[in-house]
C-alpha cells in the first residue's frame, strides 16, 4: 500500500506545496489503490476519469504557480446523491440510471473551486434511504475492516471509501445518522453540519428539512477543513443561513472547562452492545481526563423522535420523489396503456422496496383524515425534541454518546426487518429533527470493529463539536486508520 | 360565513332561482422572471421549452427561490382590495402527478395565504374578496392529434411551468353573469392601474374561473356548484355562465341534481361540457414547501407599498364626475385605464375644457391605444372646438402629432388645413351635391333619414374642409 493513500490534507498540502510530490502523482497513486481494493469494497459505483485528469493538471498548474487553494489537488470521492454536471448520478437508483445532471451542486462546486480532485461516484442506499448501504440499487458495499460486513448507510460508499484509502476525503449526506452512523461503522470521521450551514442545491432531495450534506475524512481537522470549503450562504438555497463560517476558530483549545453532557436515554437504548458501550465510557474518561467536566442530561421525548422521523421523512420524500415520473429523464416505461400506467410500471421497476415503502408511509401520513394524527403530530413531536435539547444545552456545552449502538453487522443479516434497520439511526436522528451539527469520531474496536464517539452541538456551533472531537483524537491518540483490505 | 349584502337580478332568467357566483381569478403578475428561478418570462409562441432552467424543469436536486418582484405584486393587489396581510406567511406543496407539473407537485399556498379579507368596489357595490395568494404556473401539453385520448403522442413545454400566478379569490357574492362580467373587467382596471399585471385575457394573464350555484329565492343554504375553465374573454365569461345557469335550472327543474364537477367552456359550440368530476376528488396532500422557510413580511416594506400605491379607479372615478364635471359613463370609461385618466386629466387642464377633452379621449385615444402629449391633445380640442379646422381634419392632425409630425398648430400652419365655414362656399357645395344626387334626395324625402350621412360625405369629397356641422345643418334646411 503506498503511504500516499494514507496521508491527511494537512500532510498532503505540504508535500504537494514543495513540489515533492505532484497533484497527478497523488491521483494516480488513489487510482491504483483503488484499483487494487475496490473490487472488494464497491465503494464506488462509477469513476470520473476525465475528470480527475483534467483537475489533477490544473492543480499541478495552480500549484506551480503557488496559487494553490484549501483543497489543491485533494482526492475526492462524492455521494451519488450529488449531482455534478455531465457525471452520470443517479441517487443510488435504477431510476435515475443513465441521468447526467446539466448542472453542478454548490457543495461540489465549492470543493472544485478550492481546487479538490474528482476521483468517482460513491455508492449509497437509493435516495440515502437506509442505514446499510445494501438499499443500493446497483450492489451492496463492504465494509473494508470486514468484507462480510455493511459499511453502514447511506453514505456507506464514501465512507468505505475514505476507510480503504481509495479517497482522502468525501462527501456524504446527513438525514437521519447517514453520514455519522457509517463513519462509525467503518472508523472515520464524519460530520453533519447544522442545518443550513451548507447549501442543498444540487443534493438530490430525500427529505428536504432534514437533509444536510458533510464531510468523511480520516482526522477531525480534515473534516473541518472540507466543512469550510463547502459551508456558507448560497443564493440558491432559501434555508441556508449566512451567518459566518468560521467554524475553525478554538479547534485546539482544548476541552478543560467544558461541560460535555451524557443523556441518559442514549446510554439505555436499545439494542446498545456493551462492547460499544465499554468503548464510548473509555473516551468520555479520556474527555474527563483531558479536563471536561461530565454532567448527566435528558432528553425525556427520545423514543418518540424515531416514529417522528419515520413520519417526517417519508412525507417529504413521497412528494420529493414525485418527479421520477418517466416523463423528463431517467427510466421511462413504453409500450404502456396510458399514462397512470406509465407512472406505476416505471416507479415500481424503476424504485426498489425500500423506496417503496418510504413512498407509501409518508404518501398515507399526508393524507386527507390522517394528515393531523400523523404529520401535525410529528411535528409536534419534533418541536418538543428540539426543545429537549434546548434544555440540555442549557446545562451543558456539548453532547456525546455512541453514534451507533451497534457495530457493523453482517451483510444481510437485517434486511429482512425493517425496524431494526431503522433502529440503527437511533442516536442520530434526535440531530436532524432538531438541525445540530454532529460529529462522529472513531474510539476504538469493539470485536475487531470501529466504534464510533458522537458529539452533537448547538445549531450553528460547529466549532465546539470539533473541538470537542479534536481534544478526544488528541487525548486518546486514537486515530482514523486506513483499514487494509484483502 | 356571513350573507351576501348583495340581492341580484337574476341575470335575466327565471325569477324563482337565485344565481351565486364565487370567481376564482389567477392572475399572472408583472415580473421580468419566474416564481422561483431566474428564466425570463417570456412570449406567447416563443419555441418550446426555451424559457427554462433546471429549477424550472424540476430536474434533481434543485430548489426553489421566491422571486421579489412576484411578492411585491401581490402584496400591491392585497392592499389594493383592502386585504388584511398576516404576519406570517407560507409556501405549502399541493400534490398531484401530472405531465405538465414537473415537480410532480405545485408550489402554492394553503392554510396561511399572502392576504385575507378584502373588499373590490364595483360601482357601489361590493364583492368580498376571501383571500389573495402566490403559487406556480403550470407547464403546456401538446397533444399529436385533435383530442387527448386519441393523440399518439404528447409533448411537454415547459416555458409556463414555473410562471408567477396571484390567485385572487372571492366569497359567493356576484348573483348575476353581468356581474361576474363586471367584477372581473373591474380587476383587471384594478390590476393594470396599479401596475400589478398587464391583466391581458386573451393572453392568458388573466384567467377567470366562476364557482356557479343557483338556489330558490328566501334560502340561504348554497346549492351544489359547478367551476368553469377554458373562458379567453369578458364576452366569453358572460355566455358561460349564462349558458351554465341555464343548465343548471333546467337539470333541477326536470327533477335531477347538479353534479358537483369542473365544466369546460367551449367557445366553438357555445356550451358548457363535463371536464372531471369531484366525485373522485384528488387528494393534494397539502404540506408546507420545507425549501422555502416561512414568510415574515415587512411591515414598513408594507407600508411603503401601500404608500405608493395610486389613486385606484374607484375613487378616480369619483374624482372625474366631481372635480371635472364628467358624465358618471364618461368618468367610468376613462378611469378603466390609469394612463388614459393620466391624459385626460393633463389634457383637461391644458385646454380648460373637460367634456370636450374627454370626449377626444374616449373616442379617439381609447380605440387607437396611441397616445399623444397632453399639450398636443389639448391643442387639437381647441382647434376643432373653436372651428379652426373640422373634427375630421382635427383626428389627421392628432395622428400626425402622434407620428412625430410637430404640434397640431405646426400641423395646421403646413398643410394649409382651414375650415371653410363661408356659409356661401358652403351653400354652393351643398346645393351642387343635392343636384347630383336625385336618387338620394328622393329616398330622404320619402323617410330613410340615413341617406343624410351619404350625401354630408359627398359634400365633404368635393371640399374636405368644409364644417361638417354647418353642411349637415344646411342640407337639412334644403331638403325640409
Amino acid at each position: 500500500m503506498s503511504e500516499l493513500t494514507e496521508l491527511t490534507i494537512a500532510e498532503a498540502t505540504r508535500l504537494l506545496r514543495l513540489h515533492s510530490i505532484s497533484a497527478t502523482e497523488l491521483v494516480a497513486a488513489h487510482v491504483e489503490h483503488i484499483a487494487r481494493v475496490d473490487p472488494q469494497v464497491k465503494a464506488f459505483l462509477r469513476f470520473t476519469p476525465e475528470l480527475y485528469e483534467q483537475q489533477a493538471e490544473e492543480a499541478d498548474r495552480k500549484l506551480k504557480r503557488e496559487q494553490g487553494g484549501l483543497l489543491t489537488g485533494i482526492p475526492v470521492a462524492i455521494k451519488d446523491v450529488l449531482c455534478v454536471k455531465g457525471v452520470e448520478t443517479t441517487a443510488g437508483s435504477q431510476i435515475l440510471r443513465g441521468f447526467k445532471p446539466p448542472y453542478t451542486g454548490t457543495a461540489v462546486g465549492r470543493l472544485f473551486d478550492e481546487g479538490a480532485v474528482m476521483l468517482g461516484v460513491t455508492n449509497c442506499d437509493e435516495f440515502a434511504m437506509g442505514s446499510s448501504t445494501e438499499n443500493s440499487g446497483y450492489f451492496p458495499t463492504h465494509n473494508p475492516w470486514d468484507l462480510d460486513r455493511v459499511p453502514g448507510g447511506s453514505s456507506g460508499g464514501s465512507a468505505a471509501a475514505v476507510a480503504a484509502g481509495e479517497a482522502m476525503i468525501a462527501l456524504g449526506t446527513d438525514t437521519g445518522g447517514s453520514i455519522r452512523q457509517p463513519a462509525a461503522v467503518c472508523g472515520v470521521v464524519g460530520m453533519k453540519p447544522t442545518y443550513g450551514r451548507v447549501s442543498r442545491y444540487g443534493l438530490i432531495a430525500f427529505a428536504s428539512s432534514l437533509d444536510q450534506i458533510g464531510p468523511f475524512a480520516r482526522s477531525v481537522e480534515d473534516a473541518a477543513l472540507v466543512l469550510e470549503a463547502i459551508a456558507g450562504h448560497d443564493p440558491l438555497d432559501a434555508t441556508s443561513s449566512d451567518r459566518p463560517n468560521d467554524v475553525r476558530r478554538d479547534f485546539d483549545k482544548g476541552v478543560k472547562g467544558m461541560r460535555l453532557g451524557l443523556p441518559r436515554e442514549y446510554f439505555d437504548v436499545e439494542g446498545m452492545e456493551p462492547g460499544v458501550n465499554a468503548a464510548v465510557r473509555e473516551a468520555i474518561k479520556a474527555l474527563e481526563k483531558a479536563g471536561a467536566e461530565i454532567v448527566d442530561v435528558t432528553l425525556p421525548h427520545t423514543d418518540y423522535g424515531l416514529a417522528a422521523y419515520y413520519i417526517i421523512a417519508p412525507a417529504e420524500c413521497s412528494s420529493n420523489l414525485a418527479r421520477f415520473d418517466g416523463v423528463k429523464y431517467g427510466l421511462s416505461v413504453q409500450d404502456v396503456d396510458n399514462i397512470t400506467d406509465m407512472y406505476m410500471r416505471t416507479r415500481r421497476q424503476g424504485f426498489g422496496t425500500e423506496v417503496r415503502r418510504r413512498v407509501m408511509l409518508g404518501t398515507y401520513a399526508l393524507s386527507t383524515g390522517y394528515y393531523d394524527a400523523y404529520y401535525l403530530k410529528a411535528q409536534k413531536v419534533r418541536t418538543l425534541i428540539k426543545r429537549d435539547f434546548d434544555d440540555a444545552f442549557a446545562k451543558c456545552d456539548a453532547i456525546v454518546s455512541a453514534t451507533s449502538p451497534v457495530v457493523a453487522f453482517p451483510i444481510g443479516s437485517r434486511t429482512e426487518d425493517p425496524l431494526s434497520m431503522y433502529l440503527c439511526d437511533v442516536l442520530t436522528l434526535g440531530g436532524n429533527l432538531a438541525g445540530l451539527p454532529g460529529i462522529s469520531v472513531p474510539c476504538g474496536m469493539s470485536q475487531g470493529l470501529p466504534v464510533g464517539l458522537q458529539v452533537l452541538a448547538p445549531q450553528w456551533r460547529e466549532d465546539i463539536a470539533l473541538r470537542v472531537a479534536r481534544a478526544y483524537e488528541v487525548a486518546s491518540g486514537v486515530k482514523a486508520e486506513v483499514a487494509s483490505v484483502g | 360565513m356571513a350573507p351576501s349584502p348583495l340581492r341580484g337580478e337574476g341575470g335575466g332568467v327565471g325569477r324563482e332561482w337565485e344565481i351565486v357566483i364565487g370567481m376564482e381569478v389567477h392572475v399572472q403578475p408583472r415580473t421580468r422572471t419566474k416564481m422561483f428561478c431566474g428564466c425570463a418570462i417570456g412570449q406567447l409562441g416563443d419555441p418550446p421549452n426555451s424559457n427554462v432552467c433546471e429549477v424550472c424543469m424540476g430536474l434533481p436536486g434543485v430548489l426553489p427561490v421566491i422571486n421579489k418582484a412576484a411578492v411585491e405584486a401581490c402584496l400591491k393587489t392585497a392592499l389594493a382590495l383592502n386585504c388584511e396581510i398576516p404576519k406570517h406567511t407560507k409556501f405549502d406543496r399541493k400534490n398531484y402527478m401530472y405531465p405538465d407539473l414537473p415537480k410532480g407537485y405545485q408550489i402554492s399556498q394553503y392554510d396561511l395565504p399572502m392576504s385575507v379579507n378584502g373588499v373590490l368596489e364595483l360601482d357601489g357595490r361590493q364583492v368580498r374578496i376571501r383571500r389573495v395568494h402566490l403559487e406556480e404556473d403550470t407547464g403546456k401539453l401538446i397533444h399529436a392529434g385533435d383530442k387527448l385520448h386519441k393523440a399518439w403522442e404528447s409533448f411537454v413545454d415547459l416555458n409556463r411551468a414555473g410562471v408567477p400566478l396571484m390567485e385572487i379569490v372571492s366569497e359567493p357574492d356576484i348573483r348575476s353573469a353581468d356581474e361576474a362580467r363586471d367584477y372581473a373587467q373591474a380587476l383587471r382596471t384594478l390590476l393594470r392601474t396599479i401596475g400589478a399585471s398587464e391583466a391581458e385575457m386573451e393572453k392568458g394573464q388573466l384567467r377567470a374561473e366562476p364557482n356557479i350555484s343557483i338556489r330558490r329565492y328566501g334560502t340561504d343554504d348554497l346549492g351544489v356548484k359547478t367551476e368553469l375553465k377554458n373562458i379567453n374573454s369578458f364576452r366569453a365569461l358572460h355566455r358561460a355562465i349564462e349558458f351554465e345557469v341555464k343548465r343548471q335550472i333546467e337539470v333541477l327543474e326536470s327533477g335531477g341534481t347538479v353534479v358537483q364537477e369542473t365544466r369546460g367552456w367551449s367557445e366553438a359550440e357555445q356550451r358548457t361540457f363535463s371536464q372531471r368530476s369531484k366525485e373522485f376528488a384528488e387528494d393534494y396532500r397539502y404540506f408546507p414547501e420545507p425549501d422555502l422557510p416561512p414568510l415574515e413580511l415587512d411591515r414598513v416594506w408594507i407600508e411603503d407599498l401601500r404608500r405608493a400605491l395610486p389613486e385606484l379607479p374607484g375613487s378616480r372615478r369619483a374624482r372625474l364626475v366631481s372635480e371635472y364635471g364628467l358624465p358618471a359613463a364618461d368618468a367610468a370609461s376613462v378611469a378603466a385605464d390609469r394612463d388614459l385618466a393620466d391624459l385626460f386629466e393633463a389634457a383637461a387642464r391644458a385646454s380648460g375644457d373637460n367634456r370636450r377633452t374627454a370626449n377626444w379621449v374616449i373616442g379617439e385615444v381609447a380605440p387607437s391605444g396611441k397616445f399623444p402629449t397632453p399639450e398636443h391633445l389639448a391643442e387639437v380640442v381647441t382647434l376643432v372646438a373653436t372651428g379652426k379646422i373640422t373634427r375630421d381634419q382635427g383626428r389627421e392632425v392628432l395622428a400626425e402629432s402622434i407620428n412625430g409630425g410637430g404640434s397640431p398648430s405646426e400641423i395646421v400652419a403646413r398643410r394649409g388645413l382651414a375650415q371653410v365655414s363661408d356659409p356661401g362656399a358652403v351653400r354652393a357645395a351643398v346645393e351642387a351635391v343635392i343636384a347630383e344626387n336625385p336618387k338620394a334626395v328622393q329616398d330622404y324625402r320619402a323617410g330613410k333619414v340615413r341617406v343624410l350621412d351619404f350625401l354630408v360625405a359627398q359634400i365633404l369629397k368635393r371640399d374636405r374642409q368644409i364644417d361638417r356641422s354647418l353642411a349637415n345643418d344646411l342640407l337639412k334646411e334644403l331638403l325640409g
